[in-house]
């Protein structure tokens, strides 16, 4: 099988203090995140090896086409690639992990299955903010790359995502996830003393 | 082609005069609102813009050098910003329209802020952060209008800096000599302090640094300067960390700076040294034009002319929450080659 390494590099913008002590938690998070994903036989790459010291890790490397590609190349199966990977994002949850950064250049597809990657950003969290927050960054991330099917996308991802967790506890995320986009800046449905 | 344009949506009434030839700026004339205390009152701004606008705009056609039957339109920004300030920029520019019967531009603010800044280095098709009093947001064109990447989940990068400098008590005035006060505090600042560094994706929050950065200095657990360089470190990396995931997953090749926050001599030399290692190249706004001024309405309110946008004055309404990707963008035109 073939695999990859990511070395976390220093950022010679930051301050060396801020940098090491990024790169040595980020590093720390996502490798044991990853081998706890992978236990419960979720779609992630496989931990192969960690060096916290030097912010390595070598893990699986999942070979196929970016679901960001398959959807600018009007695949057929991206609905169900979409559908799929609310689904997985709901399994994640429940595994009491949050993603941090689900767009679309970081789901890839092999053999006919949806594999999320890129846990740079990932943590351990069960609080429904965190969950919804989720959630948004995946809307925005269609949002500004693939805005013509955004509706349509979003709503395959939102009944893979509640064939999971069940409808209820979906639509309270949901809610959860309009509170967070009309706490963002200028948004225009948001009304501050609509009462006066 | 001569645009008139007019800024009030914050703390500056900006009446600008620009052309379609060089040398394309004509007039610059700008009233800047300080307040005393605090920050800015939206009342007290917007009673001395009413006071300043007629010298505004006649001190504008004199620097121009043109005549008002000249104009070939007027723009106005309608927003996003304060209300009662944005109204008195509304308010003139509708009279100024109907009575010289003048095709009348709306503009977005925030359009403006990028569109000044692309006319400064001839960029085409870059990564926009703006960073602001009242923006922090990532963004690029996409099918026909800029699309956020990301932005603040609560306070922006400028109120930021702003809050924790009043709470500290070190201002106003915020920026003395082109260096804002949480800069200058932090040139003595030598510990570095774990803060709350919060990146979600694209996103970023500063509400939790500022709390926890208030607290230290509340309870003297830290030094002033320990704190503002702390803090600052921490929200400027932040900024540059998805600036610089933006351009690894779009492939884009120039990165434009613009607002307010753009001025940070500080936070450019941390551009400076990201653009350079991903080999991109970097304009950042200087500051004349990174801050609010009535230049980047007319100049945007001219390239909108040219496609045929203006309005009658009854449809001129300010939109205190005209959020950038809610704006159409004729003119653009990407090939996909810029990108890689």
């Amino acid at each position: 099988m073939h695999s990859v390494y990511k070395v976390r590099v220093r950022k010679p913008y930051r301050d060396p203090r801020l940098d090491t002590s990024l790169i040595k938690n980020r590093c720390e998070t996502e490798a044991k995140i990853l081998a706890e994903l992978r236990l419960r036989g979720l779609n992630v790459p496989a931990l192969y090896y960690v060096d916290v010291s030097k912010g390595l890790i070598v893990m699986e490397f999942i070979e196929g086409p970016l679901l960001r590609d398959l959807i600018r190349g009007g695949s057929e199966k991206i609905f169900k690639y979409v559908e799929d990977l609310g689904g997985l994002v709901a399994s994640i949850h429940d595994a009491g992990v949050v993603h941090g950064d689900i767009t679309t250049s970081n789901v890839v597809v092999r053999s006919d299955e949806v594999y999320l990657i890129d846990f740079g950003l990932a943590r351990y969290s069960k609080r429904l903010e965190d969950l919804a927050t989720d959630i948004h960054l995946f809307i925005r991330s269609v949002e500004s790359t693939h805005y013509s099917l955004k509706e349509s996308l979003l709503r395959c991802f939102m009944r893979g995502y509640a064939s999971i967790k069940g409808r209820e506890f979906t639509d309270s995320l949901l809610l959860k996830v309009r509170e967070i986009r009309m706490r963002g800046r200028y948004v225009e449905e948001r009304r501050v003393r609509r009462d006066i | 082609m001569i645009v008139l344009g007019i800024e009030s949506s914050a703390h500056t009434l900006g009446v600008g005069i620009v052309r379609d030839e060089p040398p394309h700026i004509l007039a610059d004339v700008r009233f800047v609102y300080k307040p005393r205390t605090g920050g800015i009152h939206p009342r007290e701004a917007s009673q001395y813009f009413m006071s300043n606008a007629p010298e505004a705009v006649r001190e504008a056609l004199r620097e121009a050098g043109v005549k008002i039957s000249e104009l070939d339109g007027v723009a106005v920004a309608l927003g996003p910003g304060m209300g009662p300030c944005l109204r008195v920029g509304a308010t003139l520019a509708r009279a100024l329209a109907s009575y010289y019967a003048k095709p009348l531009v709306p503009v977005n603010h925030a359009l403006a802020h990028i569109e000044i800044g692309k006319m400064i280095f001839s960029f085409k098709d870059p990564l926009v952060v703006y960073l602001s009093g009242g923006n922090t947001l990532i963004a690029s064109l996409s099918e026909g209008r800029y699309r956020i990447f990301g932005e603040t989940l609560d306070i922006s990068l400028g109120n930021f800096l702003d809050t924790l400098a009043r709470e500290l008590g070190i201002a106003p005035p915020y920026v003395v000599s082109g260096m804002h006060q949480v800069d200058r505090c932090a040139q003595e600042g030598k510990n570095f302090i774990e803060l709350p560094y919060v990146v979600k994706g694209q996103d970023v929050s500063f509400s939790g640094l500022l709390t926890s950065a208030i607290r230290l200095f509340k309870q003297s657990r830290a030094s002033m300067n320990d704190i503002c360089y702390s803090a600052r470190e921490i929200a400027y990396s932040a900024i540059i960390e998805v600036s610089e995931r933006a351009l690894a997953h779009t492939g884009i090749k120039e990165v434009l700076v613009v607002g307010g926050v753009a001025s940070s001599p500080v936070l450019r030399r941390k551009f400076e040294v990201m653009s350079e290692l991903r080999g991109v190249k970097l304009g950042v706004v200087p500051p004349q034009y990174a801050v609010d001024n009535g230049v980047m309405i007319a100049w945007t309110g001219l390239l909108l002319l040219k496609h045929g946008v203006h309005v009658r004055p009854e449809e001129a309404r300010v939109r205190q929450r005209w959020k950038l990707d809610q704006v159409d963008v004729p003119w653009f035109t990407r090939t996909d080659s810029v990108r890689s």
